[in-house]
């Protein structure tokens, strides 16, 4: 076995080391732990919490890349397999590896089209029959075709209980916690919860993680026995894919913050506090870069990029690692376009603030410049840093999705919602439809999109201190 | 005011320069006429007479900035830069890939964008500002709540599902409009039926969302207070004060869009088979015409920079407070 540390994967966990350091840091500075609490405090927001860290947990999993060991020869050193799977591949397994030949609907036993068989009849004649052949995988334990549905009940039902066990242990956990804290009997606690009125959601947290338990266990004691989303074009299983777009989307969404973050910062804080030529040549600069159409300069530069790629084959011993500097690329693309208007809202507020009076006193003590931008203004803008930066992983999200229509997102080898959505496509026309795909992909996404949305406003209501000032005057 | 917009319009010239150079750079400097003309003719087996037969057929066979060869101005004139960049000024866009003049493609090709944008424009704002209005009237209650919950679930929808949804419910399920393709004249009602709809739809989750906030913190001010104190009835309130300035960001930001109406919409112009400038840039797009790219760049640009304009001279008109500076 061999690591392949992809450039996203080294990428993704210092993010994860840098957000780590983050909450460590919060857990010391009062100040800023009180927007967090009243972040845990809101229901739809720990709803959403509980949905993203599912998602998160898929893709760290996914993000840990090696390539199996092929079975040594004698005399030869040792040799890999060209193909890169993840920690997650392995976990998932028995979905990677029961590859259909063609489509087959949820739950199917057999294929979605007829193909012409040889069938060895009773007299010991071989005939040629047109019927829907019988799937390798998808309900082959079955030895009577007719208990499919009995057989489905039944191990839905084992999911479920198995689902439940763990809901109740997560309940029984929250409601001991929920005890200990408030000094009262577990019972006594359970009703505080119950009733919701407990400080931290938790009503909101174990319902949420209810639905998301009674769903993931009947799939999971399913999927091994049947694709219970179906199958694609190529046989492979709709869940797994949809299970792996998580993690392009979580890429997308996350690195290209990291891009634009520097950018923005630095741009707009320099604009605003040093103003004269310096805020002209930036507000120049940041005109210009969002005067070009998006998804415009987007395609410029992914058609540019392509071209240099085709020129370096060597560069990539494996086509997963192409199809990483690709993403890679993609995410540095989006936070080039993307600077623009947290740089525009950073440069405002820091105008602001030079001419309030505790940074013109630093100023006249003789403070040097760099300073008070990290020391005064760096501190009082990062609201705004968070807010926009929660706020537009959704939006990259569903970007990633429309490049890859217009062939100008992820690598088509690499598995995302946009690539998923671009084969669906053409099945929509089929007679009778392909629908579980688009349908796998349009949940998965809906889902992500709508938690990450949830989770920015619960982040935003918690961090703008307008919002604030008006909610206490509705109290 | 002519003062003012005389300045205004200087202060475009420069970004527009900006936008040259930078489209300059990333189609001729980063991406060289040779790697084109390789992409082109596809990457292996590609003789070098064939990649400069190709640049020869589409001038791009000159030196870059400076022709040391020519005379006079020439030196400058017969050059890649100036032939296709600063050309682009003029509106001279030269011939796509397969020979057709940009320019006419154009021209030809924004009339369906602009038939399709129009009404997702108009009737797409009459529509989100109703709904805002109606959950700013109805703040606090059950209708504002759910308001607000349907606008981030259809926020969190891809817009290509709204338009696959569409095309599968109103098209193939219902029979009610074709699933897509264009035709000129009235016929055009019957084909541009479904995308408006879906245009407007599409839109409804953020546009709502933003508006019934923008009205929500004019309900907070002052001489909302004052109105109400006088014995307004509530009614009155919001239609009479609430509506008409609350209006104003949205409008003066609704102007920086109009220009751009033009441009078309990239892809729910390829789903429905319109002929619109969005569909022209994706072609282009998939087909790897630079040609075409980079004319819609500079014209994109060139739109979204008089749509600025626009709002900084609609913000005068509309809102007295503003002054010219």
């Amino acid at each position: 076995m061999m690591f392949v540390p992809l450039t996203t994967d080294i990428l993704v966990w210092l993010l994860v080391a840098a957000i780590a350091a983050y909450f460590i840091y919060v857990r010391r500075q009062p100040h800023l732990l009180v927007p967090w609490r009243r972040v845990t405090q809101s229901a739809y927001g720990m709803s959403a919490l509980v949905v993203l860290v599912v998602f998160v947990t898929i893709g760290l999993l996914d993000s840990i890349h090696y390539r199996p060991a092929l079975e040594r020869k004698a005399g030869q050193g040792a040799a890999y397999s060209t193909e890169v799977l993840s920690v997650f591949d392995v976990i998932a397994s028995p979905l990677r590896d029961r590859r259909e030949r063609t489509y087959s609907a949820p739950f199917a036993t057999r294929a979605y089209t007829r193909e012409t068989l040889e069938i060895q009849g009773p007299d010991g004649r071989v005939r040629q029959v047109r019927e829907f052949p019988k799937l390798r995988w998808g309900g082959a334990h079955l030895e009577d075709e007719t208990g499919r549905g009995r057989d489905i009940l039944v191990r839905a039902m084992l999911g479920l209980a198995l689902g439940s066990l763990v809901w109740f242990v997560l309940a029984g956990a929250s409601a001991w916690r929920q005890a200990h804290l408030s000094k009262r009997r577990l019972g006594g606690a359970w009703r505080a919860i119950w009733r919701g009125e407990t400080q931290t959601p938790w009503r909101a947290v174990l319902i949420t993680a209810g639905v998301l338990l009674a769903l993931a266990g009947p799939a999971l004691a399913l999927c091994a026995h049947y694709h219970v989303l179906g199958t694609d074009k190529v046989g492979r299983d709709v869940f797994y894919l949809a299970l792996k777009s998580i993690r392009t989307g979580l890429i997308i969404g996350t690195l290209t913050t990291l891009v634009l973050l520097p950018l923005a910062v630095a741009l707009g804080i320099m604009a605003g506090y040093f103003r004269g030529w310096i805020d002209d040549v930036i507000q120049y600069l940041y005109t210009t870069v969002s005067s070009i159409p998006g998804v415009l300069l987007i395609a410029a530069a992914v058609l540019l990029m392509q071209v240099q790629l085709d020129r370096h084959p060597e560069l990539f011993p494996t086509s997963a690692q192409r199809a990483d500097l690709r993403l890679l690329f993609l995410c540095l693309i989006l936070g080039l376009t993307s600077w623009t208007g947290l740089a525009r809202l950073l440069r405002g507020e820091s105008l602001k603030l030079r001419e309030l009076e505790y940074i013109q006193a630093a100023q006249a003590f003789g403070v040097r410049d760099t300073r008070i931008i990290a020391r005064h203004i760096l501190p009082n803008v990062m609201h705004i840093v968070l807010i926009s930066l929660v706020m537009d992983f959704s939006g990259l999200v569903l970007a990633e999705a429309v490049l890859s229509y217009v062939g100008v997102g992820v690598d088509p080898s690499m598995i995302s919602f946009g690539t998923m959505i671009n084969a669906a496509r053409l099945e929509m026309s089929r007679e009778p439809i392909v629908w579980w795909a688009l349908a796998a992909a349009f949940a998965f996404m809906f889902v992500l999109v709508l938690a990450a949305n949830l989770f920015a406003d619960a982040v935003r209501d918690a961090f703008d201190p307008r919002v604030r000032v008006g909610t206490l005057a509705a109290a | 005011m002519i003062a003012y917009i005389i300045r205004r319009v200087l202060y475009a010239i420069p970004i527009l320069i900006g936008v040259n150079l930078v489209t300059f750079l990333l189609f001729f400097v980063v991406n060289t006429p040779d790697d084109m003309a390789r992409m082109q003719l596809g990457v292996r087996r590609v003789t070098p007479e064939a990649v400069e037969k190709w640049k020869a057929e589409r001038g791009y066979d000159k030196p870059m900035l400076y022709n040391g060869r020519a005379e006079g101005l020439a030196r400058v004139a017969d050059t890649i830069f100036y032939e296709k960049s600063v050309r682009l000024f003029a509106f001279d866009f030269g011939n796509a890939d397969d020979g057709r003049s940009i320019r006419h493609e154009i021209s030809t090709r924004m009339w369906p964008s602009l038939a399709l944008q129009l009404p997702v424009f108009l009737v797409g704002i009459a529509v989100y500002v109703t709904f805002a209005l109606l959950m700013a009237f109805f703040r606090a209650t059950y209708i504002d709540f759910w308001g607000v919950v349907l606008c981030v679930a259809m926020m969190s929808i891809s817009s290509l599902f709204y338009i696959i949804g569409g095309q599968y419910l109103l098209s193939k399920l219902w029979n009610l409009v074709p699933i897509s393709g264009y035709a000129g004249g009235l016929e055009a009602l019957k084909f541009l039926a479904l995308p408006v709809v879906v245009g407007v739809v599409s839109g409804v989750g953020s546009s709502s969302r933003w508006y019934r906030t923008l009205f929500l913190e004019e309900m907070g001010k002052d001489y909302v207070r004052t109105a109400r104190a006088k014995g307004l009835a509530e009614t009155a309130v919001m239609f009479r004060h609430v509506l008409k300035n609350g209006m104003i960001p949205i409008l003066t930001g609704a102007v920086a869009v109009i220009p751009l109406l033009f441009m078309g919409a990239l892809i729910a112009e390829s789903f429905f088979g319109i002929p619109g400038l969005g569909s022209y840039t994706i072609d282009a797009i998939q087909s790897q015409d630079f040609s075409v790219v980079r004319s819609m760049v500079f014209l994109g640009s060139v739109l979204y920079i008089a749509g600025l304009l626009l709002t900084d001279i609609s913000y005068t008109m509309v809102d007295p407070r503003v002054r010219f500076e």
